[in-house]
């Protein structure tokens, strides 16, 4: 599979990723408080039944957020 | 620095702060060190329960009593929401009274680094940190193993390991602080901007290089299949649904008989009361009104326990997070949170502990509109007003069959609550300005068995909460409302007395009668009665006389007291017997119009004044709670009435 970067919302379920960078401060803060760091490795788990929120996982542990939180962050695939 | 030495071998008191990140096992922690030696306060300005706790233990050189205080959860001393930063605060400001002298972190070693990130910004503020590794059996069962001596070195904290859940190790933390050390500890230097955070996060990850090795064992991911099947498009709601449905069952069916023994021993205790003290005004305002307040505040104590029982269970064994995931799309059209939709359904049984439960929603404006609509869902106690007005104007006809036509009436009054429950949450989304940014940026606990003896304490504390804090408000405007019904301008009530003294009187009907008609009259000439006339002009166009003003001015104190006033002013003497009511209110003929006084139009216009008008001033005393503010209850008071009034307004005019 060729190298592509994408947004971690764009992910499918099951796929993995790294996280590349941040397009916003305020959530890139918030999650990089939570261990969403560049270079961490991303899951995407699941996606609610609605479409929206999204179910990760990051460094051990099951993390949640909105699409359009997710729609800031660069993920290298 | 600014305090030389924090323990002194003569320091017998001790001042300790918990803190770390959500779901790490703090409360189960606090709960092992404090027991029921617990209270919750609040910090002065904000809306975030305080609790503390006291713990007694020796050190070497004698007893320490140590004050405790659960600090919020929190991921980050920076953080933006008003409970965490709560935490921050006590931490750093050297002036705030609950200032420690010792932090103990407790930090889930399963997810050991995200934990180090706050633990380490709490150790560069300068207090001395005990570290505890709670939940150490979960992180050796995910192949985890840590060096504890190594960690302690490299962060110059106590590093103790716990499992707070067997309440094994506490003493090793309570040791560990009895002998730590109190020289200031710096482990990071630098602002905490983006690039800081990444520079934290990075020393953290050396330092576990050091200290933790993994050999990860493949085991069947419990929490994982469980996810599958609750967050399930089809599966994930049913499931929901049929939670709730079962929790609805279990409240209205269990809480049923202790509200029953709440309510007959307080009869009992009034009948008591009135036949052994002298007859006069204090015995009446002690039995009516200090009694009857009271009885109105611990009848809803049986609902707030189960209630909080459940709800406990689902947050305790991580449900709740999978609740507020599937709806959270949903929710957040209208302004709310995934976390609104159990305050929400609560409120179908009653609105007092339902907004209490609203204080899982973090974001504040979220939480307030969570707040403003929750009492405009169809609580029980408008259950019996439905059901007497109903059975007053809606003919017993059988709809399609098998569907009565009350029935769907009824069903009709829930959905009419659902919908105004949305709409004046879309208002409000609107109209509320919030300088917080809406986030679900949310940790999913995994599932876990819930811990019966938290539970058990969760229940205590919402039971103390409501008693104290909401039950003063009851009881002051029991004693209100007791005064206009009891008292009248003049000498309005000795008339009436006077009157059914009269032999001529006094010996036309049998004295139960004569009683009930008395204290119809009375409560006619009282000052409810006055206000009742004085307002009838206003509640005219709604289709209401004087009679339903005075119901409407004593629903206040509950809604269900509305058929106990119809009872009173139509002189039946057991409010119980709906029957007779009914029959009363049946024939009731309107002097002017002829017609009965209760028509489809009436009957209609009062049950949509019921569905929206804010008469309950439990609810209004819990708002007020939880708001720390008049302004909220206040609000809510003057919307929902002019909402009930104008929706009342259009079904009279349209219907009549």
């Amino acid at each position: 599979m060729s190298i592509s970067t994408c947004f971690l919302s764009e992910l499918k379920a099951g796929d993995s990723a790294v996280i590349e960078s941040f397009s916003e401060n305020e959530i890139s803060e918030k999650l990089m408080e939570m261990g969403c760091l560049p270079g961490e490795a991303v899951k995407l788990e699941r996606i609610a039944p609605l479409g929206d929120p999204l179910i990760i996982s990051i460094s051990g542990y099951e993390l949640s957020l909105r699409k359009a939180e997710a729609a800031t962050v660069l993920v290298k695939k | 620095m600014e305090e030389a030495a924090v323990i002194t071998p003569s320091k017998t008191k001790l001042k300790i702060a918990l803190a770390g990140n959500p779901n790490s096992g703090k409360s189960t922690f606090f709960n092992n060190l404090t027991g029921l030696n617990q209270k919750v306060g609040n910090y002065p300005g904000v809306t975030v329960d305080k609790k503390t706790g006291t713990c007694f233990f020796e050190n070497g050189s004698g007893k320490i009593t140590a004050e405790i205080i659960d600090l919020p959860g929190a991921y980050s001393v920076k953080s933006k929401s008003e409970d965490e930063r709560i935490a921050a605060e006590v931490i750093s400001n050297h002036k705030n009274k609950d200032h420690p002298d010792v932090i103990v972190y407790v930090a889930d070693a399963s997810n050991l680094k995200r934990a180090l990130f706050y633990c380490t910004q709490l150790i560069d503020l300068g207090k001395p940190v005990v570290l505890v590794l709670n939940m150490i059996d979960i992180a050796q069962e995910k192949g985890i193993k840590i060096d504890f001596e190594k960690l302690s070195e490299e962060l110059g904290t106590p590093v103790v390991s716990t499992n707070a859940r067997k309440n094994i190790g506490t003493e090793k933390v309570l040791s560990a602080i009895g002998s730590i050390d109190p020289a200031k500890n710096i482990f990071l230097n630098g602002t905490e901007n983006g690039n800081a955070i990444y520079l934290r996060y990075k020393k953290i990850d050396e330092i576990l290089q050091k200290c933790v090795s993994k050999s990860p064992i493949e085991k069947p991911d419990f929490t994982k299949k469980l996810d599958a099947v609750f967050t399930h498009k089809i599966w994930g709601f049913a499931i929901f649904l049929g939670v709730l449905l079962l929790i609805f069952q279990a409240i209205f069916s269990l809480s049923e008989y202790p509200m029953q023994w709440i309510e007959s021993s307080f009869i009992l205790l009034n009948d008591f009361i009135s036949n052994h003290l002298p007859k006069g005004a204090i015995t009446d305002l002690l039995t009516n009104g200090i009694l009857a307040g009271l009885s109105g505040v611990l009848v809803f104590i049986p609902q707030i326990a189960l209630l909080f029982f459940f709800i406990a269970i689902l947050e305790d064994t991580g449900y709740m997070a999978r609740v507020s995931f599937i709806t959270d799309k949903i929710m957040r059209k209208f302004g709310l949170n995934g976390r609104s939709v159990v305050p929400l359904i609560s409120g179908v049984a009653c609105a007092v502990p339902a907004i209490m439960s609203a204080r899982t929603i973090g974001n504040r404006k979220e939480r307030l509109i969570t707040i403003m609509i929750t009492p405009l869902m169809t609580c029980s106690a408008r259950l019996p007003v439905y059901i007497l007005l109903i059975s007053l104007v809606i003919p017993n006809q059988k709809f399609l069959g098998f569907f009565t036509l009350q029935g769907i009436v009824l069903m009709g009054m829930y959905l009419l609550g659902f919908v105004a429950v949305f709409g004046a949450a879309f208002v409000f989304k609107f109209v509320l300005k919030s300088k917080e940014r809406s986030y679900f940026i949310m940790e999913m606990p995994t599932y876990k068995m819930p811990r019966w003896k938290n539970i058990g304490l969760t229940i205590l504390e919402k039971i103390k909460v409501f008693t104290y804090d909401v039950g003063k408000v009851i009881i002051a405007i029991s004693i209100v409302l007791w005064a206009l019904a009891s008292y009248g301008p003049g000498d309005s009530f000795e008339q009436i007395e006077k009157k059914y003294n009269n032999p001529e009187v006094a010996y036309s009907h049998s004295p139960e009668i004569l009683a009930n008609k008395m204290a119809s009259e009375k409560l006619e000439a009282s000052y409810a009665g006055v206000f009742g006339k004085a307002i009838e002009p206003i509640i005219k166009p709604l289709g209401f006389d004087w009679k339903i003003g005075i119901a409407l001015i004593t629903s206040f104190a509950a809604r269900e007291v509305f058929v106990g006033t119809m009872a009173t002013i139509y002189s039946i003497g057991d409010a119980d017997d709906t029957l007779s009511i009914r029959q009363k209110m049946m024939a009731e003929i309107n002097p002017e119009t002829g017609g009965k006084v209760y028509s489809l139009a009436v009957g209609l216009s009062l049950m949509v004044f019921y569905a929206f008008a804010m008469q309950c001033m439990s609810t209004l005393a819990v708002v007020f709670r939880e708001t720390k503010h008049w302004k909220w209850p206040l609000i809510q008071l003057v919307y929902m009435t002019a909402l009930a009034y104008l929706s009342s307004l259009l079904a009279f005019q349209f219907l009549k």
